[in-house]
């Protein structure tokens, strides 16, 4: 600074006060826009533990729900549906998925008819699930003319390809290309190529992926609506209304009962805490799966 | 037949093939037959990355791999098809059953103001209102706040702050929509009714947006929710686009004796804008397809009103709130043709982000190295 100009050094000094407090500033509002922020995420998520946690006993997870004015009950039978169609939804969309994402990433890397299938994957990504529960409903109940876990199970199969797709192709973008050439060396074919060493290397990537997947729609209210429908006893009849444990929340929240808003401050709390696990899981097979000297 | 992946080893084994004109070149070796390697037989013929050498040749023609590669093959490629075709199954399920209202009502059916089930007479435009005021209020709250926090995330946060910041950014996008509702109902329709309604109807209320009577569910409380939700979109995508502008624009930037927030400015902002704007347009599609939450604290009540603090009405909500109370079968078909319009909307809007955001991604990535 010093070796400027004097009239130079005036001037740089005039604006450096100027753009400094401007800088200054800015600093200042990304740090109280990221508390700002951080505050209802602790609010939503405190509230959530207290009033969950002061709410969920054991008749919880082993009852199944009672008439109002009666006491206790609980959402047993919801978290039982939850895993049936959960699982059933993950048994159609994770093959699926993967399948299409091999197929980008294997033998569809650089053409237009892959790109025009990732871009498609990605757009349908963000149709929004009430949509999804609408065209179940127009596949499968309408045509069936009752209610099902089944449809319910599809539409969220159909929200669970996109992304499984795309993280199984990148994740298979990371695998070298010198371990598929050894084993392609070999004489190996390259379906044994794709499944034992290119689909094995990035496992843990792809587990990851369909448990981001599973935990997206883990928690999905809007597509079970009008296809699961929800039930207040136990079944285990996909080809039935099934209860579901997001929508038994919706419906017990919007009640005018307080001994049902407890039972869904607690359904809430088990929700989040099963897809918290699966999104630490993810995290800690992101970690430990990151592929060690690619290169 | 696709081009191999590995390019110099398929280079080096094209050769030998090429040179050998005299022998003529049998297109296809007949599966299990050919028993004898043939030299002139067409490198690509083998389903393989690499062209193979003819000894792999003879090997692979004596092995069932060909035909397990080509059903393996044809599976993949019916995986990928498979997620064209949900598209088109979609838009031919919500058009056949929505074929009824779009009969009954053409292009005016996005025009009307009336929603009235009983004399079956159905107009969106109130949802429509509700969907576009409710998703871009949203946004007015979300984009700064999650520019500002990516900025903090990328440029000012101390190391130890950012894994932490970050991963609780992320939970926020894990949160379901059905607990944002219940916490909404609970403690942010209080909040608003009792405790930040009367400040804003103090100080705002001669804009008109902001009048008494407020009971809480409203307009503005969906926004609120929906700007919650959909921060760590815009959050996390803006912030990767900032990340891959090369680092030699700040360095160049840096170096005229810019500021940090100069740098930011010149350097940064200006260079990822597009990929900004396409993240600021994922944001507004999530905001646009929210249902649960924003059926929840909405309040529920078509009608076109400036009052923030009055109920709404959205397009994903009226589906979510009346579907399976309706009755008659224009009334379902009304409503399934509200959702085919969300679905075409998102569609657009999805499409319009994700090349913006491809854009910019792309262009950066070659200048990054």
């Amino acid at each position: 600074m010093s070796a400027l100009p004097v009239r130079s050094r005036h001037v740089a000094g005039f604006v450096t006060l100027r753009r400094s407090v401007t800088n200054h500033l800015v600093t200042g509002v990304a740090i109280i826009s990221t508390v700002l922020v951080l505050v209802p995420l602790v609010a939503i998520l405190g509230y959530l533990l207290y009033k969950g946690a002061s709410s969920l006993n054991l008749a919880f997870f082993t009852h199944v729900p009672v008439p109002i004015g009666v006491g206790g009950g609980g959402m047993a039978n919801a978290i039982a549906g939850s895993a049936a169609i959960l699982g059933l939804a993950s048994l159609l969309g994770i093959p699926l998925g993967i399948g299409a994402g091999v197929y980008l990433a294997e033998y569809a890397r650089g053409t237009w008819f892959g790109a025009a299938v990732r871009f498609t994957a990605d757009v349908l990504n963000g149709v929004p699930s009430i949509v999804m529960g609408l065209s179940a409903y127009a596949l499968i109940v309408a045509r069936q003319q009752h209610f099902s876990g089944l449809a319910g199970s599809v539409a969220l199969a159909i929200m669970m390809v996109p992304t499984v797709t795309r993280t199984t192709e990148e994740m298979l973008a990371t695998v070298p290309n010198p371990v598929r050439e050894a084993a392609l060396g070999l004489g190996i074919p390259k379906w044994r190529t794709v499944l034992s060493i290119s689909l094995r290397t990035a496992s843990p990537g792809i587990i990851t992926g369909c448990m981001l997947a599973f935990a997206r729609v883990a928690g999905e209210t809007a597509p079970l609506l009008f296809t699961a429908f929800g039930n207040q006893f136990w079944s285990f009849d996909l080809n039935q209304p099934i209860a579901a444990l997001p929508l038994q929340i919706y419906v017990y929240a919007l009640s005018p009962y307080d001994e049902w808003h407890r039972l869904a401050w607690a359904g809430a709390l088990v929700l989040i805490v099963m897809i918290m696990v699966s999104v630490t899981l993810v995290r800690i097979f992101a970690n430990r799966g990151a592929l060690k000297g690619g290169h | 037949m696709k081009e191999p992946e590995i390019i110099p080893l398929s280079r080096v084994a094209k050769e030998p093939a090429e040179a050998t004109p005299t022998i003529p070149a049998t297109p296809r070796i007949p599966m299990m037959k050919t028993v004898v390697p043939q030299p002139g037989s067409e490198p690509h013929a083998v389903v393989g990355v690499a062209s193979p050498s003819e000894i792999r040749n003879f090997l692979q023609a004596k092995s069932s791999g060909r035909i397990a590669d080509g059903v393996f093959t044809g599976v993949m490629v019916l995986c990928a098809l498979t997620i064209f075709a949900i598209v088109v199954l979609i838009i031919y399920v919500l058009v056949s059953h929505s074929q009824l209202s779009i009969k009954a009502f053409g292009w005016h059916f996005f025009a009307t103001q009336t929603w009235d089930p009983v004399s079956g007479d159905f107009g969106a435009l109130p949802f429509i209102y509700g969907t576009v005021v409710s998703s871009l209020l949203a946004l007015l709250m979300a984009v700064p706040l999650a520019l500002a926090v990516s900025i903090f995330l990328l440029d000012i946060c101390p190391g130890v702050l950012r894994g932490p910041i970050s991963f609780l950014t992320e939970l926020l996008a894990a949160i379901p929509s059905v607990v944002y509702g219940l916490w909404g109902i609970f403690v942010l329709v209080p909040i608003i009714r009792d405790q930040a309604g009367p400040v804003l109807e103090k100080y705002l209320g001669w804009t008109g947006f902001f009048v008494e009577p407020n009971f809480g569910v409203s307009m503005f409380a969906a926004s609120v929710i929906l700007a919650i939700m959909i921060f760590p979109v815009i959050s996390s995508i803006s912030r990767d686009v900032m990340r891959a502008v090369p680092v030699n624009q700040r360095e160049a930037v840096l170096a005229l004796g810019a500021t940090r927030w100069e740098m930011l400015r010149i350097g940064v902002l200006r260079n990822a804008r597009m990929g900004i704007i396409g993240s600021v347009i994922l944001g507004l599609g999530r905001a646009l397809g929210e249902t649960i939450a924003v059926t929840m604290v909405i309040g529920n009540h078509p009608g076109i009103v400036k009052n923030l603090f009055a109920p709404g009405y959205t397009l994903a909500s009226v589906i979510a709130n009346e579907f399976t109370e309706a009755t008659g079968d224009l009334y379902l078909s009304a409503l399934i043709e509200i959702g085919l319009a969300l679905f075409l909307v998102t569609i657009v809007v999805n499409a319009i982000a994700r090349l913006l955001v491809w854009a910019v991604v792309r262009q950066n990535e070659g200048g990054a190295h």
